[in-house]
Parts: structure tokens; sequence; C-alpha cells
């Protein structure tokens, strides 16, 4: 059976199957089996049994945060795929999106089915325009084939499905500000209760599921819960695509079981480090996760066994800090990023972020204080989780707290020794 | 004035949605694939298209960063500065762009051919640096390559 669910059908030139040879593959057998032979209830049960975490970033069960949509809620009701993959560090679905349009479409379908929703959208990030290309000829073909549009399969299901391109900015990732945003409003994010499955979009029930979270669906349903979870090493389900960026050998995506260590992802996948060059740290996933060290390369890459080490798995894609590249301009980087992208919308995170990206410039540029370090721990906590709007503030702390934790010498030197310790690029 | 083509392809946005505004980035971004940025005089076209107010279609269109509400040259360089690229040397392709092109970021070369921006994660870290021009993708992108990488933009 099947080891790599998700990329084994994508070809080698990453060029997508079109409907007809997807289908040969195997592809939309689980919209037939769904709407043929299955209840949304079932349809449901099956993706709750498999334990599929979701793929974006927090790892919330996606069966438990489905069951929160009244079924018999009125329509219209939507599902909205979010492939607004702007988090530093994370080029994962992209290749979903690019090489494997038909997956995404045909787990939306089940998707939508499970929820009884009846219009689906594509939110795309802007700068995707090769994925905009493959995801629109997808929908035509699958509206062509009968898999989309009215009574679907002769069921009496209905699905609509519109491609969105946002117009860059990070926080349309938010999956409440992404609603703003197809609402077209600016991308804010809004106050829980009510959740977005009771109202959402427009004020209806709405899911907003990572693309990879959606592409796993087709499989649960084809194959069975059970065998989903079969896949993984540990208790959290199915393959993951994992990917390493930074000064490794041979940087690149692998799907490959939930729980593969974070050893095997750099030494193994990734070739291990370039000539001359050692392993000081990683983020595990994606800008805002804290960072892994030394003594965390046999940590499992799954949900609690990353939160066990202090991190979070987020997406899964992993940035690696070598020994030569400055653990304060790495950090000043992503803070950078965060004060850009910063909605603006509560202050401890537009106004706190801009003031450590300056602390940390001063320290690069020989004006670091012995201040400065306990400054920037009273902001971690300061711009820490409850005390802003959404997660995008507390995400970027944790790479900042944990560099101050493991690296904290490096501030420090930085401190002492003035400007001596630049960038060294190679 | 919006054009006839402006207007059908907005119409085909606001279908979608259950209300006009609700189709406003849309508008936006289609307009400015015909005009390259959004005048003053567009935006206030697209807002009475729209039923909205223009302040509140200024609102939404100058909080996205690809909404460009002051003119931009003919081919837009969009350089990758986040950490992927910073650690792989973005700033070498950055330097070169600056020194070659005479203009910084933000800025338009007097020729008007190129305007050169700051972009976040492309999406494509294991091929870093990157950078795109107008609609393409450059991976793994050395100072050397740039020359006849922006020969390719009249
Ligand atoms: C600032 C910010 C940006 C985010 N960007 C994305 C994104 O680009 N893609 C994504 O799937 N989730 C992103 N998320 C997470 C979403 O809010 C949401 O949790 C996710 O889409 C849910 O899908 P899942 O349950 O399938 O993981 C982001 C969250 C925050 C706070
Ligand atoms: S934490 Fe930052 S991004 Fe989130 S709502 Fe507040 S200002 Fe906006
Ligand atoms: S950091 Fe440049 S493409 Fe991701």
């Amino acid at each position: 059976m099947l080891e790599k669910p998700l990329t084994s059908h994508i070809r080698a030139d990453g060029v997508p199957l079109t409907l007809r040879e997807y289908e040969l593959q195997g592809g939309y057998q689980s919209v037939r089996k769904a709407l043929l032979n299955m209840t949304p209830q079932a349809v449901q049960a099956e993706v709750k049994t498999s334990n599929l975490r979701g793929r974006g970033g927090a790892g919330f069960n996606t069966g438990l945060k489905w069951s929160f949509v009244p079924l018999d809620a009125p329509k219209p009701k939507y599902l909205i795929a979010n492939a607004d993959e702007m988090e530093p560090g994370t080029f994962k679905d992209r290749l979903l999106l690019e090489s494997a349009p038909h997956q995404l479409i045909e787990g939306m379908i089940v998707s939508a089915y499970a929820l009884q929703a009846d219009t689906g959208f594509v939110f795309l990030r802007w700068a995707y325009h090769t994925a905009a290309k493959a995801i629109n000829i997808a929908i035509a073909q699958a509206y062509q084939a009968g898999y989309l549009g009215q009574n679907i399969l002769g069921t009496g299901f209905n699905l609509e499905m519109h491609l969105h391109t946002g117009a860059g900015r990070y926080m349309c990732g938010e999956e409440t500000a992404l609603l703003n945003s197809l609402e077209g409003k600016r991308a804010t994010p809004r106050a829980k209760p009510p959740f977005p499955q009771v109202s959402g979009l427009f004020g209806r029930p709405t899911i907003v599921n990572n693309v990879e979270t959606l592409c796993c669906i087709p499989h649960i349903i084809t194959h069975g819960a059970e065998w989903f979870q079969k896949l993984s090493l540990t208790a959290d389900a199915g393959t993951k695509i994992y990917g390493v960026s930074g000064k490794v050998r041979k940087p690149g995506l692998w799907e490959l079981p939930m729980g593969t260590t974070l050893r095997e992802l750099i030494e193994e996948h990734a070739g291990g480090m370039q000539d001359g060059l050692s392993f000081r740290g990683a983020l595990p996933g994606g800008a805002s996760t804290d960072f892994l060290v030394r003594d965390h390369l046999d940590v499992r890459m799954d949900y609690p066994s990353v939160a066990a080490a202090g991190s979070r798995l987020g997406t899964g894609t992993v940035i690696v800090l070598d020994d030569k590249t400055s653990v304060v301009g790495f950090v000043r980087n992503l803070i950078h990023f965060f004060a850009q992208e910063s909605c603006g919308f509560c202050t401890p995170c537009r106004e706190g972020l801009p003031w450590i990206e300056k602390i940390l410039q001063a320290m690069q540029s020989g004006d670091g204080r012995k201040e400065d370090i306990p400054m920037l721990e009273l902001h971690t906590r300061l711009l820490g989780p409850g005390n802003t709007f959404c997660a995008l503030a507390p995400g970027a702390m944790e790479p900042l707290q944990s560099a101050l934790k493991y690296f904290r010498e490096d501030f420090e030197a930085y401190i002492r020794e003035h400007a001596s310790l630049e960038h060294i690029t190679v | 004035m919006l054009t006839g083509e402006e207007i059908i392809e907005i119409e085909k946005a606001i279908h979608v949605v259950p209300h006009r505004q609700a189709a406003c980035i849309e508008a936006l971004k289609i307009v400015q694939t015909k005009r390259r940025w959004i005048s003053d005089d567009s935006l206030k076209d697209i807002a009475t298209f729209l039923e909205m107010s223009p302040a509140e279609l200024d609102s939404v269109a100058t909080f996205y960063n690809l909404i460009f509400r002051k003119p931009v040259g003919r081919h837009v360089i969009l350089v990758c500065d986040s950490i992927t690229c910073w650690v792989m040397g973005y700033e070498k392709l950055h330097e070169y762009l600056q020194a070659k092109l005479g203009i910084r970021h933000g800025e338009t070369t007097q020729d008007d051919r190129f305007t050169m921006l700051p972009n976040p994660c492309l999406g494509t870290c294991d091929c870093a640096p990157a950078l795109m021009i107008d609609h393409d993708l450059y991976r793994n992108v050395t100072p050397e390559q740039l020359d006849e990488i922006l020969e390719r933009y009249a």
C-alpha cells in the first residue's frame, strides 16, 4: 500500500496530472465512496477516528474542528482551503498546489460533503502564479467531469468552487483575518466567539483548513482511518511533508512518516551540513517556532514530542542555523518580518515588535547596552500568549525567547565586544 | 473611468460573493494588472462602481503589500528578504541590484523599467536565495546570473 499517499502520484517534473491521468492513479475514488456510500456523519467519524491533526501550524484535531459546524444549518456554508503559505521558511503547500491540484480539490469535495458546505474557496497567496494556473485548470476539469457543480454524481449534493488570490499579507493566513480578507476587508483578526464554524465567512458556518490537511482527506476516506494511523511512527497519524532549508547539503521537501526524527531529516534527507559548518540549532516548523538545539536532534517531529522539547511542530519545515551565522542577525531578520507584517490592530504587537527590532539593530551596530537583554525578555512576556489579539505576536516571541535561552552568550558578546561579530556570509 | 474589459472582469468577481464590496480586493487587482498601479482616480472609479466610499476602499488598498498606490515601473522586482534567503546571502543580490539599477527598495529606475521591493518569504526556501520579476520566480540566484535575467525584461 502507499507509503507516501500525498506525493507518490506527483510527477518528477512537477507538472500536474490531468483529471483523467489522476483518475487512472486512483484519484477521485474517495468522492465516489463518500457521496455514494457514506453519510456526512460517517465521513466526519472516519476523519475523527483517523486522528488527523491540522497541518497549518496549530495541530488542531480536524475531525473535532469539523464537529462544531451545525450540519443542519441552512446554506450557504463555506469550506476554505488556506493556501496563503507565507510563514517564512515554509514551502510545503507550494508543492501540493502546483503539482497535485486535483488531490486538493478531491479533498475539498469530500470535506465539503462531510460538512454539507455548498461553496468552496481556495485562498491562495499572490506569489504562487504557477499554482494559480494549475488550480484554475483543475477546477475547470472537475466541473466538466461532474465532480463540481450541481447534483454531483447524481446524489443531489451541490458544490461550487472558486479560486481567490490574495494581495500579499502574512495576516491573511490567520483564519479569521482570512475571512475578513475574503470579504474585501483589511486582514485583521476577529474576536472569538463566535467561532467561524458557527459564524464565519459572511456570517455563515465556515471551516478553514490548511492545504496539506485537506490533501490527507481523500486517502483517509479511500483507505480508512486505521491505515492512515499506521502510516505514522507515533500516535499522531499519517505522513508529514517535512522540509529543510538553510546551509545543509541538499535542502528540500520529503513526505515521511509522522514522527521522523529531526536528525534523520537533517543528516539523511538533507545530506547533513555544508562543508566546514556545523549544526547549531533549528526552528522546527517555520519562523514562529522555538529553537531546538543539538540535544534535540533525536526528537521525533510530531506534535507532542516537539512540544515536550519546548517548541512546536508548526508547519514541519525546518530552518537550520549553522555555527557561522549570527544568531542576533538571524533573530533580527525574523523580528523584522513580524514587525512588517503585524496588522497593527493591537498595541503590544504594533509597538513592541519595532522596538525589539531596534534593540537588535543597536546590538549589531555596536550600541548594545546591558539592559537590552532584560528588555528583550520583558518583551517576550508582554507580547506572549494572552496579551495580543492573535497568535502573530506570541509566534514572533518563540524564536526570540528560545534564542535568549540557548544562545544568550551570543547576545552578551555583541554587547561586550560591540560590532566585531558581524554576520559572516560564507 | 473603468474600461469595458475591467468592468466585465470585476462583474465576474462580484458574481461569486454576496455583495459588491466583497469583490473590492479582486477589483483593485484587476485594475492594477491593466494600469500597473492604483491612482487616486482609479481608486475613486472602483469605489463608485462598488458603491463604497473612496476612503473605505483606500483603507483596504493600503493594507495589502502588493496593491501599489504609487506608480511602479514596467517590471517589479520582489527580492525575498526572509530568513532562509538571508542565511543564504540574499543581501549580495540586493546590493548588486542596487548598484546595477541605481535604485533602492521602493524606487523606480529613471527609464521606468524596474521597481525594486522587498518581499517576505517566497515559499521556495529550499532554493534560496530567490526573487520574482513580475510573475516569474527565480531560484538559487547568484549575482552573476542577474545581468542575464534582467535583460529578459525590456
Ligand atoms: C499570523 C498567522 C498566519 C497564518 N498563516 C497560515 C497559512 O499561511 N496557512 C495555514 O494553513 N495556516 C496559517 N495559519 C494558521 C491558521 O490560522 C489556521 O490555524 C489553519 O489554517 C487551520 O488549518 P488546519 O486546522 O488544517 O491546520 C496562520 C496563523 C497565524 C496566527
Ligand atoms: S497580534 Fe499583531 S497581527 Fe495579531 S491582531 Fe495584534 S497587531 Fe495584529
Ligand atoms: S526565505 Fe526566501 S523563499 Fe523562503
